[in-house]
């Protein structure tokens, strides 16, 4: 169990900033997952923590010690890589077994530890294999055990479940979410995927242009996003540009009550707190396509202007193509200057 | 409906034709030369020998020259392999690895001995040895050998460092490796075959480099294929010169069987870029 901080850390490559200045503090047993598009610094940050990479500014500690100065092999540190990055000229036993080895432990114990993280990571008898001989599932867990063996501070995860398929990859998560739970290690989880970090994270950093965007609860990252790039990034979000003017807001054929100042603003509502209604009227939007998941329709909806807005209803509400809709949201969230300035609930 | 397939494979007589001719091309000279080798009469117009024997193989293995050329040949390749790979598998490591001042220039001056006529370069070089008292002896014929392995000892094994995947590296280091351990126990093994296929490329053409071992070693140092050469020249009898190149044919098999037993023929057709 372990804290880490990270304080003040950017990381200048040539002309561009990788990272800009991040704080962050993860807690004993934590799981926090770094989240963003690519090129959002997120796994340069990640390599940072680890000693791959060394900051232009800033400084990181574990448990309060300073490890900036410390290369990658005297970090308490243990990371996981998108690659798996086994060594293919050794077998399953020999890949986790390498970190004991060099700490020149007896062999009986090199042994017993192996196949106590096999046993963990739900791999036990498969010591001899190579690891051209597994899945990518069974590598990444393989991966996984050879860093968990030598019980390190942080557990660092870049991406691990990339190269893996959808239903791999959600397996997979739980097992690790699970794994981190038994163990208690404080981890960095990096994924640019949203429902990755909304089922296993403690806490979740939206991370753009090398910069924080938001850290939060996975809930409150969703329901409450701080920025419109978080909103958007987050789920599906209906943005809207529009106009404040004496305490209301005109946009998307919607008219709401937003008490702030008057001028430019942007109007975020979530498809499932927007409600329908036939419409008989000329103006409006209409129903430009209607998709039945099973369990919910998504209806695309076009305003007049152009602009595609979606709404989520219940199965059975018998909303076809080409309906004239009125559009009603129920929560909202407006947008002024790149940060949050008004959020409503409104009533139907 | 679809139309049956056949599950017999078609034959593809232009493949095998083409195969059958590059066979008899390579095999062929071969064969010509065992035969002569074993033939202890030959005469023109018999299509096969009159009579098979050893006699020119008790001839050659009883001249001293030609166990003193073979001794020779094998340290020489011996030792310019292992100075070749103590001398250029770290450069060829900093190549691959890292980034300093020319290092393209650098790079593909490896190139330049083969890139013009190498007579003129081995000329040039052994007006300096004749300065530094190199001609004529063992470290001369080593030191101009030596030129002729830069290009497969330095190229191939840093083509073999860059495909190393650095996150395997990474992943070393993560779990408490040093650089050096990391390169010994991970990058290493795994550029082994190509590396090996370099050292082996290395071993056989220095074996068989005949301009060099003559102009800098002729008269004092003379290796098996320079002694063979003279044998061709001097002697009017084919068979001596048969048998000195089947001699000469069981280091690079021994090599190469070597090879293919102790790293694998995948990984060694690999390390050839297969």
């Amino acid at each position: 169990m372990a804290k880490l901080q990270i304080s003040g850390v950017s990381k200048v490559f040539a002309t561009t900033r990788a990272v800009d200045d991040i704080t962050l503090s993860v807690g004993d047993g934590e799981l926090v997952c770094l989240l963003g598009p690519s090129g959002s610094g997120k796994s340069t940050l990640l390599r940072m923590i680890g000693g791959f990479e060394r900051p232009t500014e800033g400084s990181i500690s574990i448990d309060g010690e300073e490890v900036m100065h410390l290369p990658p092999e005297r970090r308490p540190t243990g990371m996981v890589f998108q690659s798996h990055a086994l060594w293919s000229h050794m077998n399953v036993f020999g890949n986790i077994a390498f970190g004991l080895k060099l700490r020149r432990l007896p062999r009986a114990e090199i042994e017993e530890k192996v196949n106590e993280v096999l046993s963990l990571v739900g791999l036990s008898g498969f010591g001899a294999r190579r690891p051209h001989q597994l899945s990518g599932g069974q590598q990444q867990r393989v991966a996984l055990a050879r860093s968990l063996v030598l019980r390190p501070k942080i557990l660092l995860l870049d991406e691990p479940f990339a190269s893996l398929d959808q239903h791999l990859r959600e397996r997979l998560r739980e097992e690790v979410r699970d794994i981190q739970q038994r163990v208690g290690i404080t981890t960095l989880f990096v994924t640019h995927g949203q429902d990755e970090a909304l089922s296993i994270s403690d806490r979740i950093v939206v991370m753009r242009d090398g910069r924080v965007e938001q850290v939060d609860r996975p809930d409150m990252v969703y329901r409450q996003p701080r920025t419109p790039f978080v909103a958007g990034f987050i789920g599906t979000m209906n943005l809207i540009e529009g106009e404040v003017a004496a305490g209301r807001m005109k946009a998307g054929g919607m008219d709401v009550e937003v008490p702030i100042a008057d001028g430019p603003a942007m109007l975020a509502v979530r498809p499932e707190f927007l409600s329908l209604a036939r419409s008989e009227g000329p103006e409006g939007a209409t129903a430009h396509r209607v998709v039945d998941y099973g369990t919910h329709l998504m209806v695309d909806i076009e305003l007049a202007d152009g602009t595609r807005l979606k709404a989520m209803t219940q199965p059975n509400a018998g909303w076809t193509a080409g309906d004239r809709l009125r559009l009603m949201p129920r929560e909202i969230a407006v947008y002024r200057n790149g940060l949050v300035a008004h959020r409503a609930t409104l009533s139907s | 409906m679809a139309d049956a397939v056949s599950a017999r494979p078609r034959a593809d007589v232009a493949g095998i034709a083409f195969a059958t001719v590059l066979t008899i091309v390579i095999i062929f000279p071969l064969l010509v030369v065992c035969t002569w080798a074993f033939a202890n009469v030959w005469r023109f117009p018999s299509v096969i020998p009159q009579q098979f024997g050893l006699r020119y193989w008790h001839d050659t293995l009883a001249r001293a020259d030609v166990w003193n050329a073979l001794w020779i040949s094998i340290r020489l390749s011996v030792t310019v392999t292992l100075l070749s790979a103590v001398i250029c598998l770290p450069a060829a490591y900093a190549f691959a690895r890292l980034d300093f001042p020319f290092r393209n220039v650098l790079f593909f001056s490896f190139l330049a001995a083969h890139a013009f006529p190498k007579f003129g370069l081995l000329v040039a070089i052994a007006a300096i040895f004749l300065q530094l008292h190199l001609i004529g002896t063992f470290w001369g014929v080593v030191l101009i050998q030596l030129v002729g392995t830069l290009l497969f000892m330095i190229w191939i094994p840093v083509s073999a460092f860059q495909a190393v995947d650095r996150r395997m590296e990474e992943a070393a280091r993560d779990v408490g490796a040093r650089p050096l351990r990391v390169f010994w126990s991970i990058t290493l093994p795994q550029a082994g075959p190509t590396i090996a296929a370099a050292v082996l490329l290395s071993f056989v053409s220095t074996f068989y480099e005949t301009e060099g071992a003559w102009l800098i070693g002729a008269p004092a140092i003379s290796t098996t294929p320079v002694l063979m050469i003279s044998f061709i020249n001097n002697q009017p009898v084919i068979q001596y010169g048969a048998v000195l190149s089947m001699i000469l044919w069981i280091p690079s098999l021994v090599a190469l069987l070597f090879a293919r037993r102790v790293i694998g023929s995948g990984a060694f057709a690999r390390g050839f870029g297969a």
